[in-house]
């Protein structure tokens, strides 16, 4: 499928409304996210930021509002949208009884991506030689995140949808994992991350919104988006070789594009046209 | 359609081939089933042979439910049911997929139970082609059915006792209809003895693939 336009959103919510039952995860969104850029969405607990990243994996449906993902409906387009956004949840989606490399391989066919990624992204996240022959039920915590994060990375999918990334990850894997943002990034890859640890993320993040009561409550710019070019891999999203950037540049690191301090950004603010071109928006 | 299904079918074997439990459990517990029946109704070999279509027929239910439940908790288990949502595959290509998964252990216990049968409770199959028939349209029947509702109640904490439920009455038509069939088999009956059951069961199937081809995708985003 040919990438989405970079003049369009890669994500827009309009007065999104999604239920529970008759609980509200979220209640009225607005917010758009421009293609190649990164958001981090950042809120207590309980605020919707995983309802948020789950809406917009087209796993839980609207009640009202509108969500176009990569321009596309994903309820409508539910195979072309899924195939194009990839969800690195709480959970590990892993089978227990399948080897790491099993479980990689199986993820990354059954979304119709190239196998040749496949052992590129195991030694991105180490996951070699006797590992890769384990079967999943045998892995620790971390070592069934790194095996979620080697299909995600294997797959290279148009849309990142990161939960809480860095749980469960020790030092090493979370600089891999800013690494592998990072270079996603650069490649135009758009990336939306859930996390109640700022810090952790906000180096990797264009921008930060806050989610509070299913609501986009704050929007601020945390350093400008690098424009996304409509040629080669910046717009098909694909990784150069699928290893590890060198030395884990930061998106934007060398480009003067360095986190300016001080740009927090009101809702009124935005509301009034302020914000930079194809971004925007929320509702309090 | 047809990709997706032999990665998703590939997928539930191998899970199946590690993992033994069809062998392993289900297996051994259509066994223990039998031999249940064969003591309830007594030493009177007659008796049995009469008893034993039936028989091997509800064996076989209790084995779908069983080894429908695996399939389902396979896929429950850190999210993989969203995972799978979330892969793109194709709905269809995922429903044939899991219910041709489902199917080959079926034939397979459907093997050990058929012999069973005919060692514990000496039944004589005139006419085995009847049989194998019999067998393959009731295992198709069942391994569809088996996955549509499986799927039904995946999203419930309640799907171990809801699944029986829920599946037993559908899946009735394939008891009676392999029940008869089989008999016919056994007494030497001609292949018109059988032939309505026979349609019987092509229908059954025709209907439920056709089903779960064209509803799989919405039961697996509701359910």
């Amino acid at each position: 499928m040919a990438p989405v336009a970079p003049s369009l959103p890669a994500v827009s919510l309009r007065g999104a409304v999604a239920l529970s039952g008759r609980f509200p995860l979220l209640a009225g969104v607005d917010l758009e996210v421009a293609v190649g850029e990164t958001v981090l969405v950042e809120g207590p607990n309980g605020a919707g930021k995983t309802s948020l990243l789950r809406v917009c994996a087209g796993l839980v449906p609207l009640a009202s509002g509108t969500l176009t993902v990569l321009g596309l409906d994903p309820v409508r387009h539910r195979t072309a949208v899924r195939r194009r956004v990839g969800l690195l949840s709480h959970a590990s989606h892993l089978y227990d009884d399948l080897t790491v490399r099993e479980n990689i391989r199986f993820g990354v066919r059954a979304a119709g991506g190239d196998p040749a990624r496949i052992d590129p992204a195991c030694a991105r996240w180490g996951l070699t030689g006797r590992l890769a022959r384990t079967p999943a039920v045998k892995l620790s915590a971390g070592q069934r995140r790194r095996a979620a994060l080697a299909v995600l990375t294997a797959r290279w999918p148009e849309v990142w949808l990161l939960d809480e990334p860095h749980a469960g990850l020790d030092v090493a894997a979370r600089a891999l994992l800013d690494e592998a943002v990072a270079e996603a990034s650069a490649a135009g890859v758009t990336i939306l991350i859930a996390s109640h640890e700022p810090g952790a993320a906000e180096d990797l993040a264009h921008r930060a919104v806050t989610v509070t009561g299913g609501r986009v409550t704050a929007d601020r710019e945390l350093r400008p988006a690098s424009p996304v070019v409509d040629e080669g891999r910046a717009t098909d999203g694909q990784p150069s070789d699928g290893q590890p950037s060198d030395g884990g540049a930061r998106p934007g690191a060398g480009e003067g594009a360095g986190r300016p301090a001080g740009t927090d950004r009101p809702t009124a603010d935005v509301a009034s046209g302020a914000a930079p071109q194809g971004r925007v928006a929320h509702v309090a | 359609m047809w990709r997706d299904a032999a990665l998703v079918a590939g997928k539930d074997l191998r899970i199946e081939a590690r993992s033994r439990v069809a062998l392993t459990q289900v297996a051994p517990f259509g066994i223990v089933a039998l031999a249940l029946f064969a003591f309830a109704l007594g030493p009177d070999r007659a008796t049995m042979a009469r008893g034993a279509p039936g028989l091997f027929w509800v064996a076989v239910l209790f084995c779908t439910v069983l080894a429908v439940q695996r399939s389902v908790s396979v896929e429950s288990a850190d999210g993989a049911r969203d995972g799978l949502r979330l892969s793109g595959l194709d709905p269809a290509g995922l429903f044939l997929g899991k219910s041709v998964a489902v199917g080959a252990q079926l034939v397979v216990l459907q093997a050990v139970l058929a012999v069973g049968v005919v060692l514990l409770y000496g039944a004589r199959i005139q006419v085995p082609w009847m049989i194998v028939v019999s067998c393959a349209l009731g295992t198709v029947g069942l391994a569809v059915t088996g996955t549509l509702y499986g799927a039904l109640s995946s999203g419930l904490r309640v799907r171990e006792t809801l699944l029986p439920l829920l599946l037993l009455p559908i899946v009735a038509p394939v008891l009676l209809a392999g029940t008869r069939i089989w008999q016919a088999a056994m007494t030497g009956g001609t292949p018109s003895d059988g032939s309505q059951w026979l349609r019987l069961l092509v229908l059954f199937d025709a209907v439920y693939v056709a089903v779960g081809v064209v509803l799989f995708g919405s039961i697996q985003e509701t359910a």
